[in-house]
């Protein structure tokens, strides 16, 4: 059908609310269908071997996938809701696209942000409106591993994709990651499990090292497992990287630090130049605590140091489904991966001024765009208190805390579900997304252009 | 006497929480995951906390009520606790990330209060 207008195919809600009899005929039948292949799209391993048995507008089954996977694709039916609320009143798309661009193009310091939980495609948009509106663009990287990220560019990334940690690596270290529960395949896909082109054994062929301030679920999978103190991090990394620089150190100070003995370090450090091919894989334990950049700094560092002895790579564990295409999006349109400001006209990067988080908290944005995230929820107080204070416009497939109090809420259809587009893997490996059934509900990538070709008009008409 | 002592708090990722986040935010699996506070036995053995007893946590940013359950086995060190990432969570840290785009979000210093267990009707 040749759409002129979003509610030819969505149309208002007030009256009539999405039903299944509103549906597209040709998508209510219940034959069972079999989508190879598809993509799950809910954590960073991106798992593209996931097969799907679709009736009609559910998903019943998905074969091979993990717990997450399961919930994620059971759960994405065809919610009975209106595709845009205005004030929280049922509206046409076409009007909320109007009411976005006059929010954002009328804005003075307006935010970008979310934007790990969609296409590559919608990213790209997202980051041409902020462009126009001349404000700050962020994605969720911002509060997992923007730390991470600012590391990466003071000392560098040593790294592999997970095709090489599969085929290649003999010794996998866990720092304050709990894959067992953030990215239940990760072992079995990926790191541990497999057998290798190398690794004939697979995972006899492997030591598993485990290295956090909890025994979580993946400690069970731990050949090795050092529980440190919390917020020791930085100083566990370092007892490592002078070990590997031969450097004496005191004993006592090291466990009093760490609280591992320096024996278990020197252990560690042992193993770790005998391997053939190491890998550590790190999470949110090093980036949300006390050091942030700082910790991933270290980890980084004594990656490289590694390199002297053996094959070292280090990958952060990446939590949603394309937070890394976020990163790579955001980069290739301005230069950097996060916390970037279009005010002047040309990109500035500066975590800490241009983060969501601290635009929010220090009460300057005075508008805002949250693409597929819930900072409602997950923020500090100071930071939600003032964006419920500034008009806002929410896309999501589901209602959550953010879309409830937003000027304008969007109900998008699912990426990877109903839209086709590109993620990333959380190793950069851009990977397309197949999806199962249509939804009535438009794309984050059709709001998101509808509403950039309104901005393009509202701010030259203001120039 | 108020029964009150300082941990550590760790919020964290679950799968019951992700599975949650699938399901609907404003659903059982969600609200009941975030809701919960894991505690080592021990400490809660020491305070005297009943598994479900509600306490209060409160940080230099702000304070939240909610269930205390004990952690499996000896998955959490005396003195640490745990909660999954939500609400709760988000209302014990600070706005200011110290320069870095990321507030404190794990590692949060927190005084626990021992609050009355309600007398049944």
């Amino acid at each position: 059908m040749q759409r002129t207008s979003f509610d030819d195919y969505c149309p208002p809600r007030s009256s009539d609310p999405v039903t299944m009899t509103t549906l597209p005929e040709a998508t209510t039948d219940n034959e069972l269908r079999i989508i190879e292949d598809a993509t799950c799209t809910f954590c960073g391993c991106v798992c593209d071997d996931i097969d799907l048995h679709v009736k009609g507008h559910q998903i019943v089954k998905a074969q091979r996938a993990c717990v997450l996977g399961t919930a994620w694709f059971l759960n994405h039916e065809i919610e009975d809701r209106p595709a845009c609320l205005i004030d929280g009143q049922p509206a046409t798309v076409d009007a909320g696209i109007e009411r976005a661009a006059q929010i954002l193009g009328n804005a003075r310091y307006p935010l970008t942000y979310g934007l790990s939980d969609t296409t590559t495609e919608s990213q790209r948009i997202a980051v041409s409106i902020s462009d126009w509106i001349g404000g700050c663009v962020d994605t969720t990287t911002s509060v997992c591993h923007g730390p991470s990220g600012m590391a990466f560019q003071g000392v560098g990334e040593v790294t592999a994709s997970l095709g090489e940690v599969r085929n290649r690596g003999d010794m996998i270290i866990f720092w304050g990651s709990n894959p067992a529960e953030s990215h239940p395949r990760h072992f079995t896909k990926y790191s541990l499990m497999p057998k290798g082109m190398f690794l004939p054994g697979g995972r006899k062929d492997r030591t598993c090292v485990i290295v956090d301030v909890r025994k979580t679920k993946s400690t069970k999978a731990a050949d090795i497992f050092l529980q440190i103190k919390p917020r020791k991090d930085f100083e566990a990394l370092w007892t490592l990287r002078a070990l590997a620089r031969g450097l004496e150190l005191d004993a006592q100070k090291v466990e009093d630090e760490t609280g591992v003995p320096l024996s278990v370090w020197q252990d560690l450090m042992e193993r770790m130049k005998k391997a053939r091919f190491g890998v550590i894989f790190f999470g949110m334990g090093l980036t949300m605590t006390r050091g942030k950049h700082a910790n991933s700094e270290a980890l980084l560092l004594l990656t490289r140091d590694m390199n002297r002895y053996t094959r070292f790579v280090c990958k952060p564990n990446r939590g949603h489904g394309n937070v890394t295409g976020a990163d790579n999006v955001v980069s290739w349109r301005t230069g950097y991966p996060f916390a970037v400001n279009l005010g002047r006209g040309f990109p500035r990067f500066n975590p800490g001024e241009y983060t969501a988080s601290d635009v929010l908290a220090r009460g300057e944005a005075d508008a805002a765009l949250i693409i597929a995230s819930d900072p409602m929820a997950n923020f500090s107080q100071p930071a939600r208190d003032h964006l419920a204070s500034i008009p806002y416009v929410a896309l999501d497939p589901k209602e959550t805390p953010t879309t409830r109090q937003a000027a304008v809420a969007f109900t998008v259809a699912t990426y990877g579900i109903n839209v086709p587009g590109t993620v990333y893997r959380m190793d950069d490996v851009p990977i397309p997304l197949r999806p199962a059934f249509d939804s009535p509900f438009p794309s984050d990538l059709e709001i998101l252009k509808g509403i950039e070709r309104r901005v393009r008009t509202i701010v030259r008409e203001r120039v | 006497m108020v029964n009150m002592e300082t941990f550590i708090l760790i919020p964290g990722r679950t799968s019951n929480q992700g599975c949650g986040i699938s399901e609907g935010k404003f659903g059982p699996t969600y609200q009941a995951e975030i809701h919960r506070l894991l505690m080592a036995p021990v400490d809660m053995q020491r305070l005297e906390i009943a598994s479900g007893q509600r306490v209060r946590l409160r940080s230099e940013h702000g304070q939240v009520d909610v269930a205390a359950e004990p952690a499996k086995g000896d998955e959490l060190p005396s003195g640490l606790l745990f909660i999954a990432y939500g609400d709760l969570s988000s209302r014990l840290m600070g706005g200011d990330t110290h320069g870095s785009g990321m507030p404190t979000s794990k590692g949060i210093d927190v005084t626990l209060e021992v609050l009355p267990t309600l007398p049944l009707v």
